[in-house]
């Protein structure tokens, strides 16, 4: 299983902060895929995509265990 | 502390300064950004800021490392403070120290502005009338920049 992780707007969007998904051998751009499926909001989002605390690309195969994250654009300081 | 924390209590900014300064060092900057109360003419009542808190932490400590590449002899501390916020709290807390004073403001703005594009760290601005999460500040849709 892959474990995600919602943040600020993107967590109120979809009414959940955690949840598992099985998608093991599977791409970020078929997590994507599938969280704007599930959640029609997130395309406005223009959040990137963190596996295992770091930035991923599209392209970046998720393994079972990882723990991935939806973060929508930062606004610290 | 620690040299790069999210942290959820108000922050002294002595104790970073105190921390990146060494006999070698000539120059300390100790930059705090603080919760402004009114942005474009919109007065904000409060702040709640938001961090994924272990990531923010290592992103924090990568600006760390990018600063003491970058500018040799340097020595950094960050802090950042999620939750609750009024109106002039600290909310980030930068210290550079270096040999010399350029190095040390320059490497200080780098820190902030690097900050802003990489660190996951979310601000909602809470109005009279209303509340919005701020995002998008500087407009980077791009995982990492090197």
């Amino acid at each position: 299983m892959i474990q995600l992780h919602y943040f600020a707007g993107l967590r109120e969007q979809t009414g959940v902060s955690e949840e598992q998904v099985d998608m093991a051998g599977r791409t970020v751009e078929d997590l994507w895929q599938w969280a704007t499926e599930k959640y029609p909001d997130f395309v406005s989002g223009a959040a990137r995509v963190a596996v295992n605390e770091e930035y991923a690309l599209p392209t970046d195969v998720l393994e079972t265990g990882d723990v991935v994250a939806f973060i929508p654009p930062v606004s610290g300081g | 502390m620690k040299a790069f924390e999210i942290v959820t209590e108000a922050i002294n900014p002595q104790i970073y300064a105190d921390f990146v300064l060494r006999p070698e060092a000539g120059a300390v900057t100790l930059f705090t950004g603080h919760v402004r109360e009114w942005t474009k003419g919109v007065r904000t009542m409060y702040l709640s800021y938001e961090a994924y808190v272990p990531m923010a932490e290592k992103k924090l400590a990568q600006i760390g490392e990018e600063i003491e590449q970058r500018w040799e002899g340097t020595k950094v501390a960050i802090a950042h403070r999620i939750g609750e916020l009024q109106i002039s709290d600290i909310a980030v807390v930068i210290a550079v120290s270096s040999p010399h004073r350029k190095t040390a403001y320059e490497a200080n703005e780098y820190a902030i502005e690097r900050i802003k594009e990489i660190v996951p760290i979310w601000k909602k601005e809470i109005w009279e009338d209303g509340e919005e999460w701020i995002g998008d500040q500087k407009k980077k849709p791009e995982g990492e920049l090197t």
